[in-house]
């Protein structure tokens, strides 16, 4: 499996004096997870499962379910490729339809 | 039928029901475990055979099955490799934990009393159940509306479609116990965030 590290601020000699600082939080952030609308999943449920794994308030759970709900699509966490695989499994888990991407 | 509630001195999540609905419900959790079991979960792929034949981690391709392709998901989109990876190192978890969340309902249904074989009319059954088996229970459910979902075709707003077919067609009765099965989830969900 492939390793990205993360740009560690302990380590500042690995980032080239050239890097920008959009690329420095493109290449700490690079991940993300994102859950995808089903016409089986319940309202209710999707929330449940964005405060319990998450930890979301239910608020921020409710906001995150809508956009799966009204848009086809969410962005429920950001990370590292190891820390996006995590959730993606959870959620898998959950039964919930979600994958990874790396936006540009 | 209520579905669940919180028992208000225990705190535990409790529900009664017929014989014939927690009958109903054994069989599809059963069912579950089966599919689950079933399809080989075997790497497979154009490797060096030695190597392909030295890694019994975990599948690599997509399931056959819509209802086992739909509980395991392609988790990079147009990344066949990482999606191999992903899946080799997921899938026989998610496999399992699913498997066993099923034989939860199965064991507190048969704690509560039902028997193998349902020959008694007017018996209920009362499940009693902890957090942690509440939990299995309503990642369970998913699971089965997932599976009964994907083999009836539903779909967004298609609510219409169903309840025009006859009673007696088979499919109409298959999305009645869809739709229980998600009541029963709904007052789950509920209960727990009760709790």
């Amino acid at each position: 499996m492939c390793h990205d590290g993360a740009v560690s601020a302990a380590s500042p000699v690995e980032v080239e004096p050239t890097t920008t600082p959009d690329e420095i939080t493109r290449l700490a952030k690079p991940w993300v997870t994102i859950v995808w609308n089903d016409p089986v999943n319940l309202m209710s449920y999707v929330t449940y499962v964005f405060q319990k794994y998450f930890g979301y308030s239910r608020k921020k759970a409710e906001k995150l379910m809508l956009e799966v709900h009204e848009d086809g699509k969410s962005v429920v966490s950001s990370g590292t490729r190891e820390e996006m695989e995590r959730d993606v499994q959870a959620m898998h888990e959950y039964g919930l339809w979600a994958t990874m991407d790396r936006p540009e | 039928m209520s579905g669940f509630a919180r028992h208000r001195r225990s705190r535990r999540v409790i529900a009664n029901f017929t014989g014939f609905e927690a009958d109903l419900l054994r069989s599809l959790a059963s069912q579950l475990v089966e599919l689950l079991r079933n399809e080989a979960a075997v790497p497979r792929d154009d490797r060096d055979s030695f190597e392909a034949m030295m890694d019994f981690s975990g599948p690599t391709t997509e399931p056959e099955d819509p209802v086992l392709a739909r509980l395991f998901p392609t988790a990079y989109p147009g990344d066949d490799e990482a999606s191999a990876e992903f899946r080799r190192f997921t899938e026989g978890t998610l496999r399992d934990g699913k498997a066993a969340a099923a034989i939860t309902i199965i064991d507190n249904l048969e704690e509560a009393g039902l028997p193998r074989e349902l020959d008694e009319d007017g018996l209920m059954i009362d499940v009693e159940l902890d957090e942690p088996e509440a939990e299995s229970w309503l990642r369970s459910f998913t699971d089965l509306r997932l599976a009964l979902a994907t083999r009836l075709g539903v779909e967004e707003g298609d609510e219409a479609v169903w309840y025009a077919m006859p009673d007696d067609d088979p499919r109409a009765q298959a999305h009645d116990i869809y739709e229980w099965v998600g009541y029963l989830q709904e007052t789950l969900v509920e209960a727990l965030i009760d709790g």
